[in-house]
């Protein structure tokens, strides 16, 4: 290596080559460039002109410029120039050299700089060709001194660990010591340790002993305390200094499930103080999402503090069988679940299907029958992995098949139809109150209040296994709750309802602490070894030496006892670690963590890390002689005519794309294109989605048949008419709609007629059926043979009509009574004909006990619309028109058939003003009351 | 034997699957002049009946139409249409001078030239008046099969680089067509167009220029060829050339100009660059501007 001031080279004699230039120069220069042929037929013009001078037949001086620069950079990039050598004198010397590392945690915040560091000794190193090996504390290896350069590849792969070495690691490094002569190089993490000093004389006694250690500022983060509603953090700093100000972060997830930054503090170190407190209030909701606290700026696993469950909340999503949308809130079914969870619990509430892959800890199904079939395998999957279902009963499970015969997987029991109902007025007995808990019961030792009554319930059948199951029971000895293990998960039923319709239990705080003790809500302080002996914790989420969390469950999994008190080492990383039903975490700093800086011997020389950077210029000036070579082509070009207009700009082009790399732009245009073809498919679904919300559209399930298709869509056609000339219901064009991908929610009504060869719907069209019911749609099914009257299975299309709606999730049904709303919600009625004059229309049953109220004519009847109407008149053919209104189908004979026709259109009538105003016709039971008090 | 009378066949079936080309592609450019300019159809010399019109001063009374004024108290003169056959001579450079073409995406000059000699002559002939060519190959003749032949004898092309105009074979007072780049020696031009005015054949010259030919846009050392071969010229800085070029060649077309004062013809300038229409709209203005 010969150096010129700060250059040094490699092979200095290469630049010799240097004095050739000149010749070179003379060379090139007598060498005109080569003319072009051309055809011209101008060239009749030209004849007998003379070239204005002659001298222009040798290369110009600045392309003969560029030719001499490039190729000087060639000869002197190959002599190998190194700008900045490390040639650092009085440490020169021979034989193997060892690097020490501590490659803790601590080193962390400048591992770049150590790496780099280390790269320039290395490259030292190589140039004396000396063999080097690395050892780090943290994970000692057997040492094998081998070649600089080899190393040197390595470094990149080199990572601090987040824990110290401690001694044990230590004494492993000395014994890993080889004999024989050698320096040492020990880049030191400036912490102190008792484990260094067996290892420093060892290594003083095999030669020379160097340490690196970095000025820079360390700091720690202990974990959060929480105490009075506030969370305490303490802050350390390795070398006390002047007043400091940095800023802690807590990171966690946002309300949708992103990553956020969700607090900022910043904390100051008072002048000469190695600590800092600081105290953070924040909302409970807040503080349960927050999943680490870390010090901004500072890459370092001591740097950042887990919280575990301590600081959690538990998520719990709550379904209701369906909504009361325009009941009182106390009878919503959710009212005193929400009341009772939300103080402890984070509550997710939302379509069933939105609910599941935010993967809750617990999901409440209040009065819930039915699931699709794809809604139950998301469920047993999701119980299988320790979900817990927490189910109650109601009217809706009472009406059901669920469970009947065989027991349903997501039930605990099977159950009895109809339920039983005591201490009514119309029944024996008193309420039944709750009987003492049983010894293995969850819920044992807690004190039963004497009001909570049960008057309703589910009755679950006997069953070898019931005893078993059963958590608590009425003091008849009927079980009021009953359990089921699903692998890891469990089913809890409570066999009453969730509001205080059919118990007072609701209204109670013993519901409160059996949620409490069901886990549903839970908070509890951190256990102690002895809790711990013998359970097996499965780490989650560990931290590297720079402090970022990476995935766990690869890792064995970790004994209680140890992972309370042991040392952190390879085998017990810092991390959140998942026991059976709670979240445990270990840090790399604790309140009691040693935390000061190393003190080395006067003897020993302590460097810094920084020192300039040794760049090789090689590659560099070839690029540039690449780079002038390009140059001197497109200038040869220019000057021999032979580049000009669209031809340059196509070969910059070429140029460009040499060097850019041209794909780029292929990929664009695909992309491009995707996205146009995505695009044009969203406008569609939009257009679409527009046509059918900007009006009222009345619509029906394509069924795959045309002409039957047809038919519903003439007798909506005629429908919306007849809705139009006599309402101010003023319906656009019907539509079909196919469930598999049409969305329902835009249709106030289905209408959908029965064929015996419609395929059924697929698992995720049932799901948004079900939603569509739960959430207000209505949908008439029209079997078409008037034969529901016998409960459909004399026909096919009956039969056919049951296998459509076994997984639809329908209320219990009766007849159509005659004070039901839809006699007179327009037109008053007796008859519901189509085609047909079918008897009995089916709707959603009347609650038991619905009453006459005095005066009145009718009942007050269901609260809500019925989701679903069935019958079997083929209305559509009845209501059926063509563009011009006049009727499709031929109805009964003569005028008779005309005036069914009629009663059919107002069946029609009535049907879309049930849909669309509700019960409002109902509320007519409260007019005498009105008046009564309009007459004070 | 058998191999030439293959030969002759190949180059016949090439020669004849351009033609229909050229054909249609005048075939539809005089269709859109003609769909703007309809016909001659005005009153003069001829023996169909044009229209009445009220008897005006200056009017013989020999002219008047009995017949159509004892319907009236007004006098009525019957004028009959215009109907004069003309014989009208093209002239269409065939030289190897012509096939130039300085891009790819630019026709070459031949090509141009024929389309709108072609377009000219399908115009003239639908407007009733007799085309032919110079010399004694193709004496003006009416009717769509001289198209035909027309088209065919453009075809044919000589090698030579700058041939000089045909100019036997002029009939007194006819109009010609002379189409060419003229770059080669004017003098063959000038005596063409002088013998021409002596019989009283008027016309219209066309100069057919490359965009390059009219811009120059050379640099550096390069050898000019003229097509033929027959020419060349070397020089090592094209670009100090182009002021020079670009003023012999507008002194040449000053000459051509002056020519064509001098001799009562038209001159003007195409080039392959520019829409074809406008220069068979030119053309055909200029043609018909004696009768104005």
């Amino acid at each position: 290596m010969t150096l010129f001031g700060v250059l040094g080279f490699a092979t200095p004699w290469l630049l010799l080559g240097l004095l050739a230039l000149p010749i070179l120069w003379v060379i090139l220069r007598a060498v005109p460039p080569a003319p072009i042929r051309r055809m011209f037929p101008g060239v009749v013009l030209l004849l007998g002109l003379k070239d204005e001078d002659q001298i222009t037949d040798r290369t110009p001086w600045w392309l003969l410029l560029i030719r001499m620069l490039a190729v000087a950079a060639v000869i002197v990039g190959l002599a190998g120039p190194v700008l900045n050598p490390d040639e650092r004198d009085g440490a020169a010397g021979s034989g193997p050299l060892l690097v020490v590392m501590d490659a803790s945690w601590a080193s962390a915040p400048d591992w770049r700089a150590r790496i780099e560091a280390l790269d320039g000794l290395l490259a030292r190193a190589g140039r004396e060709a000396r063999p080097v090996a690395v050892l780090r504390l943290t994970d000692p290896q057997p040492i094998t001194f081998q070649s600089a350069d080899v190393l040197r590849t390595r470094l990149g792969g080199l990572a601090p660990d987040p824990w110290t070495p401690d001694t044990e690691l230590t004494s492993r490094a000395v014994a890993a010591l080889p004999e024989g002569r050698f320096d040492s190089y020990w880049m030191s993490d400036a912490l102190a340790r008792d484990a260094r000093a067996p290892l420093l004389a060892a290594l003083e006694s095999r030669g020379r002993v160097t340490v690196f250690e970095s000025p820079r500022a360390t700091y720690g983060l202990e974990p959060a305390r929480f105490e009075d509603g506030i969370l305490q953090m303490t802050l350390r700093r390795l070398r006390p200094g002047p007043a400091a100000e940095v800023s802690l972060a807590a990171h966690g997830k946002d309300p949708a499930g992103n990553p956020a930054l969700l607090l900022r503090q910043p904390v100051t170190f008072e002048a000469d103080a190695t600590s800092a407190g600081v105290e953070i209030s924040l909302p409970a909701e807040l503080r349960a999402r927050i999943e680490r606290f870390e010090i901004e700026g500072n890459r370092s696993a001591g740097a950042v503090s887990l919280p575990d469950d301590s600081l959690r909340r538990r998520e719990v999503a709550l379904i209701a069988g369906r909504e009361n949308r325009e009941g009182l809130e106390l009878l919503d079914p959710l009212h005193y679940l929400l009341k009772a969870l939300a103080p402890t619990a984070d509550l997710l509430q939302g379509p069933f299907d939105t609910l599941l892959p935010a993967n809750p800890d617990v999901i409440v199904l209040a009065d819930v029958a039915t699931l699709t079939a794809d809604e139950t395998a998301g469920l047993t999957e999701w119980l299988e992995q320790g979900g817990m279902l927490l189910r109650f009963a109601g009217p809706r499970l009472a009406g059901s098949d669920v469970s009947r015969d065989t027991e349903d997987p997501l039930m605990p029991v099977r159950l009895r139809a109809g339920g039983r109902s005591v201490g009514g007025a119309m029944s024996w007995g008193e309420p039944k109150t709750l009987a003492p808990f049983p010894e293995d019961s969850p819920f044992a030792g807690l004190a039963i209040p004497p009001d909570v009554t049960v008057s309703s319930q589910v009755m679950a059948q006997p069953d070898p296994t019931l005893a078993d199951r059963v958590i608590a029971q009425l003091s008849d000895g009927t079980p009021l709750v009953t359990r089921k293990r699903i692998g890891a998960g469990q089913v809890v039923l409570f066999h009453v309802t969730a509001n205080a319709e059919w118990s007072t239990l609701p209204i109670s705080g013993l519901f409160v602490q059996m949620l409490e003790r069901l886990s549903v809500s839970s908070s509890a302080a951190r256990p102690d070894a002895d809790a711990l002996d013998g359970t097996v914790w499965q780490p989650l989420r560990v931290l590297d030496g720079f402090g970022s969390l990476g995935d766990g469950s690869t890792l064995p999994g970790v004994d209680g006892a140890a992972l309370v008190s042991d040392p952190l080492g390879p085998d017990l990383r810092p991390g959140v670690y998942q026991g059976e039903d709670r979240a445990l975490a270990r840090n790399v700093m604790t309140a009691d963590t040693a935390f000061a800086p190393a003190a080395w011997p006067d003897r020993i020389p302590v460097e810094g890390l920084s020192r300039p950077r040794e760049t090789p210029l090689a590659g560099w000036l070839l690029a540039g002689a690449v780079a002038l070579l390009l140059a001197d082509v497109i200038a040869s070009l220019a000057l021999s005519g032979r580049l000009r207009g669209a031809r340059a700009a196509g070969t910059a082009v070429i140029l460009a794309a040499l060097s850019l790399g041209a794909e780029a732009q292929a990929q664009v245009q695909a992309q491009v294109q995707a996205q146009a073809q995505t695009q044009a498919q969203t406008q569609a679904e939009d257009t679409a989605a527009i046509a059918a919300t900007a009006e009222v559209v009345l619509a029906h399930v394509l069924t795959g048949d045309p002409q039957l298709d047809d038919l519903a869509r003439a007798g909506l056609r005629g429908l919306s008419e007849t809705l139009f000339f006599r309402t101010s219901i003023e319906p656009a064009e019907p539509m079909g709609v196919d469930l598999e991908t049409d969305e329902l929610a835009f249709f106030p009504f289905l209408y959908w007629p029965v064929t015996a060869s419609q395929p059924l719907p697929s698992g995720d069209a049932y799901g948004k059926l079900n939603t569509y019911l739960r959430s207000g749609g209505m949908i008439l099914f029209d079997t078409r043979d008037a034969d529901i009257a016998g409960f459909g299975s004399g026909s096919a299309n009956g039969r056919k009509l049951q296998e459509l709606a076994r997984p639809l999730d329908i209320p219990p049904l009766e007849p159509l009574p005659q004070d039901h709303v839809l006699t007179r919600t327009f037109y008053l009625l007796q008859d519901f004909p189509g085609r047909h004059n079918g008897r009995d229309v089916w709707v959603e049953a009347a609650p038991a006990d619905a009453e006459q109220v005095e005066g009145m004519p009718f009942r007050n009847l269901n609260d809500n619309v019925t989701p679903v109407v069935i019958g079997g008149n083929d209305w559509a053919a009845a209501w059926a028109m063509d563009e011009r209104g006049n009727p499709l189908v031929p109805i009964g004979a003569g005028f008779s058939g005309e005036r069914q026709r009629e009663i059919a259109y107002r069946f029609g009538v009535n049907l879309i003003m049930h849909v669309l105003t509700g019960n409002y016709k109902s509320d007519q039971v409260h007019v005498p009351a009105l008046l009564d008090r309009l007459g004070q | 034997m058998s191999e030439a009378v293959a030969q002759l066949r190949r180059h016949a079936q090439e020669e004849a699957s351009r033609f229909p080309a050229l054909l249609a592609r005048a075939e539809q450019l005089a269709g859109t002049v003609l769909l703007g300019e309809h016909g001659r159809r005005r009153a003069g010399l001829g023996d169909d009946f044009w229209q009445y019109r009220p008897l005006r001063p200056g009017d013989e009374y020999r002219h008047i139409d009995w017949r159509r004024s004892a319907r009236g108290d007004e006098q009525f003169v019957r004028e009959r249409e215009w109907q004069i056959a003309q014989s009208v001579l093209l002239w269409v450079d065939p030289g190897a001078s012509m096939r130039f073409a300085s891009e790819r995406n630019l026709p070459q000059k031949a090509d141009r030239a024929r389309l709108i000699a072609l377009a000219a002559a399908i115009l003239l002939i639908r407007g009733g008046e007799r085309v032919g060519l110079t010399g004694w190959t193709l004496p003006p003749q009416r009717g769509d099969a001289q198209i035909l032949r027309l088209a065919e004898a453009f075809t044919q092309e000589n090698d030579e680089d700058y041939p000089a105009p045909e100019a036997r074979g002029m009939i007194p007072h006819a109009r010609a067509l002379f189409i060419s780049d003229f770059l080669g020696d004017p003098a063959p031009v000038e005596a063409a167009l002088t013998k021409a005015a002596d019989r009283g054949v008027r016309g219209v010259l066309l100069q057919v220029l490359d965009p390059s030919e009219e811009s120059f846009p050379f640099e550096g050392r390069t050898i000019f060829q003229s097509i033929g071969g027959s020419l060349a010229h070397e020089t090592l800085k094209a670009g100090q050339l182009r002021q020079s070029y670009l003023q012999r060649l507008a002194e040449r077309k000053d000459r051509l100009q002056a020519l064509c004062r001098l001799t009562g013809w038209q001159y003007d300038c195409h080039h392959t660059s520019q829409s074809a229409q406008a220069a068979l709209l030119w053309i055909y203005r200029a043609m018909d501007g004696g009768h104005r």
